[in-house]
């Protein structure tokens, strides 16, 4: 038997991959097969799924209700349909916002001077390793009416002789922007940086040489070659962000309701199951799609492991 | 055209950019230090010898920590200490597990053909283009409708009824590890020159020994990376945690997150702080390390 093995290298090799393969079986792709059929299931009253084939939730999600004014029994009701749209804006904007930011910060990074690249990288990496629950709460204390941005807003207005009264900005969707971008800043900062950093210094000079000037060096030379870096930071940042809820729901309060808080609430505290479980096949599809065509267009690279 | 040169219009934006990921955290720092327990406004320092006054009228009673009195609540916190433990053990038994299978996939991925290979490669990208919420949820459905049958089956009751616990929790987070470690160990055997072990079998060492003495030496710094970056993505984890934990296995960030929703005293920023600061060191000793390890290779 054992020298079989040693002779056999197929089976060697499915012996070695089998833990992480059925490890990844019967955590990802059961779980989801199962998010599939309860999906088309029904909650019974006590909280409990009733296996059944019905479309109803899928139904429900898009639109259709019985619960309307008097002499209808049924009616369009936008509600689930605003939040996917929502949470589809919000990620668009928030991955707009946080590649204009990285890049110019990566490109920074990238042409610093070797010796302090590493510097400059380190200062990324210490906000994108502190916990993504610290740093909501940091901007917690920040966007409050008594909080900082308000007290240095009323300083300078102070100073110029312009009246100010501090105002809310905490559970606003502007709130829930402003902290989906920091959470995911880091994110498209690395890959970005990682293209950069391969451009060979030589296609500059060519450039230059060619006669290009610094927009069109840039235009023609360094965007192109950074695309994959962007790609893979928006995949990195786009999906997370359709499918984060405690942003919206440390910072949105009760005011901005995303799809992540839809799911959530229906698995813990609406106790409806099925609902939720059509809803986040929803979301998986949402996102899947989206990736998919933006990765057909444009590529996909490899610099999804450097971050 | 000098490589170096940059426009000040980049330097500008790069120094706002850096600004904005800092601000959060400085003030996050600064409040924990404050004197007020609500925690809304920032009425200065704890004195350390007398008592004070502060700007709503309230007295703050000096502490014999000094500046440091909500640090030094913060160890008397049974909860966070709990949270703490709970939160190590999860990340040490799931890197420890993930580790091991991780590389051996990895090394079945790049040196061997199978039947199912194609399916296992694929099976690794899955956490990478899924909302975590999903494979959340996905998790949880899975646990509670396992364990409800279990229960029903074996008419179990009491505690021998199986929950979510410490051990759902692990096993979660070894599932979205393990393709972490396997994506780092692959791109470690990617660039593995072969003559060494050919060298070794040539000297007439058998196949355990050309991997015990050659190649598991070599392939060592990216096993490493990968089990170091396994281990800060399970202390981290909020999401999957979330919809797998269940009593007795909260784990830190589940514990701040609970917080958030209630009371915030002071205590929270001096946790996020020493949080940090630890977090500081070990990406300064990761740094260091690689740093170290480069030099050796160039």
């Amino acid at each position: 038997m054992l020298k079989r093995l040693r002779e056999n290298k197929a089976a060697q090799g499915t012996l070695l991959a089998l833990p992480t393969t059925f490890w990844l079986f019967f955590l990802l792709i059961i779980p989801l097969f199962l998010t599939l059929v309860i999906s088309f299931g029904q909650r019974s009253p006590d909280g409990n799924v009733i296996y059944t084939f019905s479309l109803n939730n899928y139904i429900r999600l898009f639109g259709y209700s019985t619960d309307c004014p008097a002499g209808q029994t049924s009616c369009f009701d936008p509600l689930y349909v605003q939040i996917l749209w929502r949470s589809l804006t919000l990620a668009f904007n928030t991955t707009v916002l946080v590649i204009s930011m990285a890049y110019p910060l990566a490109y920074f990074i990238a042409r610093a001077h070797p010796k302090k690249r590493n510097l400059f990288l380190f200062m990324v990496l210490i906000p994108l390793w502190t916990n993504f629950v610290i740093r909501v709460y940091a901007w917690m204390m920040l966007l409050r009416k008594e909080g900082a941005i308000n007290i240095i807003i009323g300083a300078v207005a102070n100073m110029l002789h312009i009246p100010f009264t501090p105002f809310e900005m905490l559970y606003t969707p502007g709130a829930v922007l402003v902290g989906m971008v920091y959470e995911f800043l880091p994110f498209m900062i690395l890959p970005i940086y990682t293209s950069l950093e391969k451009i060979d210094n030589s296609l500059y000079e060519a450039a230059a040489d060619l006669g290009a000037n610094a927009v069109k060096t840039f235009l023609r030379v360094t965007l192109p070659l950074s695309m994959p870096g962007v790609v893979a930071g928006t995949i990195l940042v786009f999906i997370p962000v359709m499918g984060t809820f405690i942003v919206s729901d440390i910072l949105g309060g009760r005011q901005v309701i995303l799809v992540g808080n839809l799911i959530q609430r229906q698995f813990l505290d609406a106790r409806d199951p099925t609902f939720g479980s059509a809803a986040s096949l929803i979301l998986m599809v949402m996102t899947l799609v989206v990736t998919y065509f933006y990765t057909r267009k444009f590529g996909f690279g490899e610099e999804i492991v450097a971050a | 055209m000098n490589p170096f040169r940059r426009s000040p219009f980049v330097i500008a934006a790069a120094v706002l950019v850096y600004v904005f990921l800092y601000a959060p955290i400085v003030g996050l720092v600064l409040y924990s230090f404050n004197a007020s327990r609500a925690n809304v406004k920032f009425e200065g320092f704890i004195p350390e010898f007398s008592d004070r006054v502060v700007m709503d009228g309230s007295l703050v009673k000096s502490s014999p920590c000094g500046p440091f009195h909500w640090y030094c609540d913060l160890a008397k916190n049974d909860d966070v200490a709990e949270a703490a433990g709970n939160t190590l053990t999860i990340a040490f038994t799931a890197t420890i597990i993930s580790t091991i299978i991780g590389t051996m996939s990895a090394i079945a991925l790049q040196r061997y053909d199978f039947k199912i290979k194609p399916f296992s490669q694929l099976a690794l990208y899955i956490p990478i283009v899924i909302p975590e919420i999903v494979m959340g949820i996905g998790a949880l459905t899975l646990f509670s409708q396992l364990f409800g049958w279990i229960n029903a089956t074996f008419n179990l009751s009491g505690n021998a009824r199986l929950s979510l616990g410490m051990a759902t929790v692990t096993i979660s987070h070894i599932a979205f590890m393990v393709p972490f470690v396997t994506l780092v160990v692959q791109a470690r055997l990617q660039g593995f020159d072969k003559s060494y072990e050919e060298a070794a079998m040539d000297l007439g060492a058998d196949e355990w020994t050309t991997f015990r003495r050659v190649t598991f030496p070599m392939i060592l710094p990216g096993v490493m990376s990968g089990a170091l970056l396994a281990f800060t993505l399970s202390l981290d984890d909020f999401v999957i945690t979330f919809f797998t934990n269940g009593p007795g296995s909260t784990t830190l960030p589940i514990y701040v997150y609970g917080l958030l929703r209630r009371i915030i005293t002071p205590q929270v920023n001096a946790l996020s702080t020493v949080w940090i600061l630890i977090v500081f060191l070990a990406v300064l000793a990761l740094q260091i390390i690689q740093n170290r390890e480069q030099k050796q290779h160039s």
